[in-house]
């Protein structure tokens, strides 16, 4: 457990606090098994979509979380929600454990799907929509005095759907891609959240479409300070939107740190390999990872990123001398440059080279 | 001569509100072992170009304009005719090969059976050839004997695209052949398509909302916007340089990591594209469009030459004088 809080306090970037902490985090999903196989008492192997994740959200920032599909970040979003139940670890909100003050945590950080379409309704109008969180909490006047139609005025108006009033009798199919993505962003706005978790918000919407919604997100964050987290496996909106990014890899943490540093600059070999499938003019002959996301019912030992690991199979890290570690040995975070973390040995190795060299030179 | 030309294709959809025009008057040109991506959103009618190509709209459809397929108008064919071009002369990678590939038939016998089908080759030598289309998409023969929900979702999608090369056909045409995949399968499969179509000298119709994956695989683009190419040339200054407004926001949605301008800067246009049944007048784009001025709601423009090998239709491209100082 002492590693564990040592690691966690290792991810904070400032003296102040998180407003949504999720410390050592375990999620599993037991796989299907055969009736036969069940009555001959053989038990499922459980997939563990996240093992051991530490992640810290500050008020009023927009921090990305990205990986291959299957990697766990779906799962963090949901977990986060109260919609998955961890087998291990906690989710803090405002530096206290969930427990009594759940119902209150439900208003305060919204959920914000990746198919609006599908989040909707369909027999719903948009009031009806945009209403039924404030229904469901009990809320008939906001703390400023507003009537409920007042707040999911503001709420859709905020969400760029304006004049609100002209969409209130509409139902989401009257609605193009880009409005029900509104509608959805409504409906979190109108319980006033402090944090908004968004699981890959613009992915079913349309190109031209897509910048109007990140604008939307983008200026929520500045004018009201919502933190959020944004699930996604788009590397190009996270360079566009967030502060800080994580990439994760077979449910942990892999990389972590300011947006810029990681994505221009990354330290950990997976992140660099995701970088380098960013479709670009001329990059189709780019060296890139083979074989298919890796399965969290069979984690490798060591470095559970090591079978597929440029620096493993190019000898490199045996050069260095490390690949003995990345095949035997696990590793957590290790803060290798300011604000940003990797979980790798060589490049740990190589930070440490270089800070003696400077050191030396010194 | 252009292996496939497409000339003022229109394709007027007939529904129980009326009639919809998707495509409204298209051209394009395909010469051998040429790569042209078609780019656009939902609704701007590159679906249905490509099935008006192929023959497979609905009967009442109502299909204008010469699509001519190695010099054979393909509208005109008889249906016998027509069997025999598809998959010999053109084949199709679909989207979603979870839909594509039947679920109760082993995947080896599913190819087999197109190249059977079309007289290729008798069942013995077609097994053989199924082997080895199966091996140059990267996938053990072995793996002939399973059943499509034994592979995953890209290994499902190599081999659609054995399928599609298994009757060698001059032009393939893939409609989002990557888009339900995960980033770095979609890379695989992108490159095995690529290394395919330059070994075999396939010319292909390419064809996804993704421009940044079109640029990477196509010699040249074609924007379509509400049923019309509004952009066509070579493909790294289309994207690169636009010359029509809507490319230039399309490339926008797409940013380039590690390029400071796109920093907490997300760009996208206001409003949402057009529906087929309802295209503004003049430019369709006019509405949406950052730079447009009093004259855009009248004139629809043509495809005005933009450059090297270049055009776009934009009223500015002409009198680029009325462009007013962006701020």
């Amino acid at each position: 457990m002492s590693d564990v809080a040592a690691q966690a306090a290792q991810v904070r970037t400032d003296g102040k606090q998180p407003v949504l902490e999720v410390r050592d985090l375990h999620v599993s999903f037991a796989g299907r098994i055969g009736l036969v196989a069940g009555l001959a008492g053989k038990k499922a192997s459980m997939a563990r979509a996240v093992d051991g994740v530490n992640l810290e959200l500050h008020a009023g920032e927009v921090l990305a979380l990205a990986g291959e599909s299957g990697c766990g970040k779906t799962t963090i979003a949901r977990t986060i929600l109260g919609l998955e139940k961890p087998r291990a670890g906690e989710i803090r909100f405002e530096g206290k454990p969930l427990g009594r003050n759940l119902r209150q945590y439900r208003r305060r950080v919204q959920m914000v799907f990746q198919d609006p379409s599908a989040a909707l309704n369909p027999r719903q109008t948009i009031y009806e929509s945009v209403a039924e969180g404030l229904r469901v909490h009990g809320i008939s006047r906001s703390e400023d005095g507003l009537s409920e139609e007042q707040m999911v005025a503001r709420a859709l108006s905020r969400a760029g759907l304006r004049p609100p009033e002209l969409f209130y009798l509409n139902y989401p199919h009257e609605l193009s891609g880009g409005q029900r993505q509104r509608v959805v962003i409504a409906g979190a706005l109108v319980l006033d959240p402090e944090v908004i978790v968004a699981d890959e918000p613009v992915s079913s919407l349309d190109a031209s479409v897509r910048g109007e919604i990140l604008r939307l997100l983008l200026g929520l964050r500045n004018e009201f300070g919502i933190a959020m987290l944004v699930v996604t496996h788009d590397l190009g909106l996270a360079w566009t939107i967030a502060d800080r990014v994580a990439v994760m890899y077979l449910g942990r943490i892999v990389e972590i740190g300011p947006a810029e540093q990681v994505l221009t600059n990354p330290l950990h070999p997976y992140t660099k390999a995701l970088l380098k499938v960013v479709p670009e003019a001329g990059g189709i002959d780019r060296p890139f990872l083979t074989g298919e996301p890796p399965d969290p019912t069979r984690i490798p030992p060591g470095c559970r990123f090591h079978p597929r690991c440029p620096e493993v199979v190019s000898g490199r890290a045996a050069s260095a001398g490390v690949e003995p570690k990345c095949t035997g040995e696990g590793l957590g975070l290790v803060e290798l440059r300011p604000g940003h973390f990797a979980a790798c040995h060589l490049a740990s190795l190589e930070a440490r080279g270089l800070s003696q060299s400077a050191d030396a030179g010194a | 001569m252009s292996l496939l030309s497409v000339r003022d294709l229109h394709v007027i959809y007939h529904t129980q509100a009326g009639p919809v025009p998707a495509v409204r008057g298209v051209d394009l040109d395909i010469a051998k072992g040429e790569v042209l991506g078609l780019a656009g959103e939902s609704g701007c009618g590159k679906t249905t170009v490509i099935n008006a190509i192929l023959r497979l709209l609905p009967e009442k459809t109502k299909v204008e304009g010469t699509v001519l397929l190695n010099g054979e108008d393909v509208l005109a064919m008889k249906p016998g005719k027509l069997r025999a071009v598809r998959w010999t002369q053109a084949s199709v990678i679909f989207q979603g090969a979870m839909h594509a590939l039947n679920p109760v038939r082993r995947i080896g016998d599913q190819i087999v059976e197109a190249i059977t089908i079309h007289g290729q080759a008798g069942e013995k030598e077609a097994l053989v050839r199924a082997g080895a289309l199966i091996e140059q998409v990267g996938l053990p023969p072995w793996r002939l004997r399973d059943y499509p929900h034994e592979l995953s979702g890209g290994q499902r999608q190599r081999v659609m695209i054995a399928m599609s090369l298994a009757c060698s056909p001059n032009l393939v045409i893939a409609d989002e052949p990557t888009t339900a995949l995960d980033v770095m399968v979609q890379a695989q499969v992108l490159k095995l398509l690529k290394d395919l179509q330059r070994e075999l000298g396939l010319a292909m119709l390419f064809i996804t909302h993704d421009l940044s994956v079109l640029v990477e695989v196509s010699d040249r683009l074609a924007i379509m916007y509400a049923g019309k190419v509004v952009e066509d040339g070579p493909s790294v200054p289309v994207f690169t340089e636009p010359a029509h407004p809507y490319t230039r926001a399309l490339a926008g949605a797409f940013p380039q990591i590690g390029d400071r301008t796109f920093r907490m800067a997300p760009s996208g246009l206001p409003g949402d594209p057009p529906y087929p049944g309802d295209v503004p007048p003049g430019c369709s784009f006019h509405p949406r469009c950052p730079l447009a001025f009093e004259d855009c709601p009248k004139i629809d423009p043509d495809l005005f030459p933009a450059g090297d090998q270049r055009r776009a239709a934009c009223l500015l491209v002409n009198r680029p004088e009325m462009a007013r100082v962006e701020p």
